[in-house]
């Protein structure tokens, strides 16, 4: 007998191939020419623009957006792209709710702003259509640089150095490019492959070569780079996941950044094996996007539970809300004890003088499947001074060892979100071209 | 990546865009922050004499013309020439001319209509290194009450004779600017290139009243309970500017004098527009005080992209193109017939088509398609005049079909035929036999 959201245990197949297709659709859907006028139309092209402040990338948005009100959207791609090179996939994935969108004059005075977002998307979306790069190289300037990790921060600092004249080596642990973006986003965030061709449209700037299955601390040793490379840039992102033991057996405990990484690469995705209960622990995206994932694959019973109160939850509103409308329910104020044959043991707890603390009350929630996303952390400790449990880096990428850089979120500072990672990228690139060019 | 240079009657500029002599060209503050920002060139706001500078209005001197959602259409205005002193605004533009000597600076004038103010002032113009001068025959309020700006723009005879002495006493390109508030504008043309003008630049601003206060039963903008007209311009003039511009480029005689085109110049679209009908560049006034300076990186990129889609290398290479296609009503094909189609997919079935075409057209819409609601051309009564295809909030919804030579017009009952115009039609009592 196949498998429906009501057959217990941790199974594969709850849905149709065809169910499941048309579950995880694009979240905004693309806008059509009349649709992105109109929107454009909104953009009040404000002086100094809180939007173009509020974007990590600084993209002169009201430009952009003014651009696509004149009918030349790959003139505003070439806007978005010329500060920030994966806008395609930031106009997918940004929180805009609180970036952008979130200072949009529109938004403050009337609660709706101009779809910043969905805007960028359409322009991205018609220039790289065209198939065309709109960049070309600077003359070879005869300097090296290898750039560790083919995430977003890698990427935007691959594709500068190599628009700079530089000659790029990427080096990648894993089989694919695209970090996050093709093993991390939630899949109805970038449909239909975009990760991996915008991946190829970005190396189309040429003078970067890329070498998979290649780990920093395994195959590839940091001295090692710094003695073939003129600069090393390191964008090796959080490969660590945060352990939590929990006492107890009965439910399946997984990680939710694996469980999504293999959704990720799954052809049609029935055969991700997904709990009839499942309870995702943390107040993340990631938390949120496992969740989600899990009620479009057809879990029947799907919990968040975090164990402080709503206002310190890390996920926006706009998620939360999404998360609702998914049908996942969200419990705070629930901290994991222990599993029980039947879910999980959660504590009560409360915030008490800005602490946190267990009320003595317990409750259960049916599992049968427990997915962990409570962060990520660094992994394999390269030989460099932290911050925190970062790579400590200035203003300008630097990290404590001479000709090296790092940016994304391996470095201090910044959120962890792909738009921050591809900023930090660019501006490392900037700061190694102005040190090899002196 | 297409040439944007211009050469204007002499004068080079890294693009075709120029803002007008206006409050954003009144001082070297603003004139530089304009040239960071992209500006081509300048026409410095308009100078006066020598002495006791020229007073403002102390209240409102703008009024305005909104679309939907507050968007700027039309602005009014009642300002006069710069208020500034004139070696001030002298000391400035030869300050900035050094700092950006690949940006235009054209400097504009406006002093009495005798001959020895305008003697007085081109060698201090001529000395700030200035590329050129524009002679402002146009400004219609304030100035012209003073027989300046339009009193002289609407008397050929002055213009010519102005433009003579201005060519006598400099070797500077000279442009003259013309007003709008004439009933042909050949004329004025005409006039300033007899007088010598290398070229000539329009329009001004039209003579308007924006609105009426209903309160104080005064026109708007409101000084103290009494108002006067002003300068219309903006989004709004551009039809009559563009009009005017073909106008003069049509006249065999003042066919080959260069036109900077100034009139609701908004978008990149706009300037390509004002080109193709032979301006060889395009000033900006309001656009620049609605959005700020930095419209013109939109303009710049709009007309870069647009060229290289065409394949035009060159913005001199599209000057004029659509000219020769500027015909006169009487030479139209009248054996052209379109009828319109409504594309069905795209339609959402509003019904404005219907509307518009059963009440003030020609009833050639059908509002039911089988029995139920839904919008189809009656070919046999659609007389083609596209009103639907204006009025349908769709873009692409309703189009013009063309109809082949030979084929039947279900209106007329008649094949098409090849062209001819009402020169040579039947109905025409004063047509000429067809050859
Ligand atoms: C589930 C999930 C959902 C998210 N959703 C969003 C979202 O919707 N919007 C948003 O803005 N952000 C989101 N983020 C955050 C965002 O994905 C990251 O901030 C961003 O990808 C960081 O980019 P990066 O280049 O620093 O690191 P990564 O994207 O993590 O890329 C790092 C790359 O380095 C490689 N690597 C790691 N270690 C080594 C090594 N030792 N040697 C060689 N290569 C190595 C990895 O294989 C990977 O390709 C999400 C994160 C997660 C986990
Ligand atoms: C406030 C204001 C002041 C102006 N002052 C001058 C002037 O001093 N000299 C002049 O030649 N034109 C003047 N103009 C006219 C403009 O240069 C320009 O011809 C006109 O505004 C049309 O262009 P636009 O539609 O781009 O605004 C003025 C326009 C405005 C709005
Ligand atoms: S724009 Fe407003 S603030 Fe500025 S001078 Fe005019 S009225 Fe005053």
């Amino acid at each position: 007998m196949p498998s429906d959201p009501f057959t217990p245990g941790v199974v594969a197949g709850r849905l149709s191939a065809d169910e499941i297709a048309e579950n995880f659709q694009d979240l905004h859907p693309p806008l059509n020419d009349h649709e992105a006028h109109v929107a454009a139309d909104r953009c009040y092209f404000c002086f100094d623009a809180p939007c173009a402040t509020a974007c990590p990338t600084t993209i002169d948005i009201p430009l952009f957006i003014r651009q696509i009100a004149t009918g030349t959207p790959e003139a505003a791609a070439r806007t978005i792209f010329s500060q920030n090179i994966l806008g395609g996939m930031c106009a997918r994935v940004c929180p805009t709710e609180t970036l952008c969108e979130e200072v949009c004059v529109r938004e403050v005075a009337e609660g709706k702003p101009v779809i910043i977002g969905q805007l960028q998307r359409y322009a991205t979306d018609r220039l790289m259509a065209a198939g065309t790069h709109p960049f070309s190289r600077a003359s070879d300037t005869g300097k090296t640089v290898a750039v560790v990790g083919a995430g977003p921060a890698g990427l935007a600092a691959a594709h500068r150095l190599a628009m700079l004249g530089h000659a790029v080596t990427i080096f990648d642990a894993r089989p694919k490019g695209g970090g996050l973006n093709e093993y991390g986003i939630a899949a109805y965030k970038a449909t239909g492959g975009f990760a991996g061709a915008e991946l190829d449209w970005l190396l189309g700037i040429g003078g970067i070569t890329v070498e998979y299955g290649k780990k920093l601390g395994a195959e590839l040793a940091l001295s090692d780079l710094e003695d073939r490379f003129d600069a090393v840039f390191l964008g090796i992102g959080l490969a660590g996941v945060n352990a939590l033991a929990l006492e107890g057996s009965g439910p399946e405990v997984v990680n939710a950044v694996d469980w999504i990484a293999e959704m990720r690469q799954s052809k049609d995705k029935t055969d991700i094996a997904v709990g009839r209960d499942v309870v995702v622990i943390g107040g993340g995206m990631t938390a949120v996007d496992a969740a989600i994932q899990s009620r479009l694959l057809g879990a029947g019973n799907v919990t968040m539970a975090y164990r402080r109160d709503r206002a310190a939850m890390a996920a926006s509103v706009m998620e939360q809300n999404l998360a609702a409308s998914k049908g996942v329910r969200i419990v705070c104020n629930a901290a994991p004890k222990a599993l029980v044959a039947s879910g999980v043991l959660f504590a009560r707890t409360e915030t008490r003088d800005g602490q946190l603390v267990d009320t003595g009350e317990t409750f259960e929630i049916a599992a049968d499947q427990v997915m962990l996303a409570i962060g990520q952390s660094l992994a394999g400790q390269p030989d460099l001074a932290l911050k925190g449990r970062k790579i400590a880096v200035d203003e300008h990428g630097r990290t404590s060892r001479p000709g090296v850089w790092a940016g994304g979120d391996c470095a201090s500072g910044g959120d962890d979100l792909t738009v921050t990672a591809v900023a930090e990228g660019r501006d490392a690139a900037m700061d190694i071209d102005a040190a090899l060019s002196a | 990546m297409a040439d944007l240079t211009s050469t204007f009657v002499g004068i080079k500029s890294p693009n075709p865009f120029w803002l007008a002599s206006a409050p954003p060209t009144d001082k070297e503050y603003n004139v530089r922050r304009a040239y960071e920002a992209g500006w081509g060139g300048v026409v410095w706001k308009t100078l006066g004499e020598a002495g006791p500078p020229i007073v403002n209005v102390n209240g409102p001197r703008y009024g305005a013309i909104h679309g939907a959602d507050r968007r700027l259409l039309g602005l009014n205005n009642i300002e006069l020439i710069t208020d500034r002193p004139l070696d001030v605004n002298l000391r400035e533009i030869k300050s900035v001319k050094r700092d950006y000597p690949d940006r235009a600076l054209v400097v504009s004038l406006m002093v009495p209509c005798e001959e020895e103010p305008w003697k007085a002032i081109l060698p201090l113009v001529e000395e700030t290194g200035a590329d050129g001068v524009e002679l402002n025959f146009g400004c219609p309020h304030g100035m012209a009450e003073r027989g300046m700006g339009s009193a002289v723009g609407q008397v050929p005879e002055y213009i010519e004779m102005v433009t003579r002495w201005v060519k006598q006493y400099t070797r500077m390109p000279v442009i003259v600017k013309l007003t709008p508030n004439i009933t042909d504008i050949r004329q004025p043309a005409a006039a300033a290139m007899r007088g010598g003008a290398d070229a000539v630049s329009l329009i001004n601003t039209i003579n308007s009243i924006t609105s009426v206060n209903l309160d104080l039963f005064a026109p708007e903008p409101t000084i103290d309970g009494a108002g006067a007209h002003g300068g219309y311009c903006g989004p709004a003039v551009k039809p009559i500017a563009l009009n005017m511009v073909a106008e003069i480029k049509r006249n065999a005689e003042t066919a080959d004098l260069p036109v900077s085109g100034i009139g609701g110049v908004t978008t990149w679209r706009d300037a390509a527009e004002f080109i193709a009908l032979g301006a060889g560049n395009v000033q900006v006034c309001t656009a620049a005080m609605t959005y700020g300076f930095d419209v013109v990186k939109e303009m710049i990129s709009g007309l870069s992209q647009w060229m290289d889609e065409g394949g035009h290398e060159s913005v001199a290479s599209v000057v004029g193109r659509a000219v020769p296609n500027c015909k006169d009503w009487q030479d139209l094909n009248l054996n052209y017939v379109t009828k319109a189609v409504i594309d069905q997919e795209a339609c959402i079935k509003c019904g404005r088509c219907y509307a518009a075409c059963e009440d003030t057209s020609h009833q050639a819409i059908f509002n039911e398609i089988d029995g139920v609601r839904g919008f189809k051309v009656n070919e046999a009564e659609c007389v083609a005049c596209n009103l639907c295809v204006d009025i349908c909030p769709v873009e692409g919804c309703i189009t013009m079909r063309e109809l082949a030579l030979g084929e039947v017009d279900e209106r007329t009952g008649k094949k098409v035929e090849p062209y001819a115009n009402w020169q040579t039609h039947p109905n025409n009592p004063a047509a000429r036999a067809a050859e």
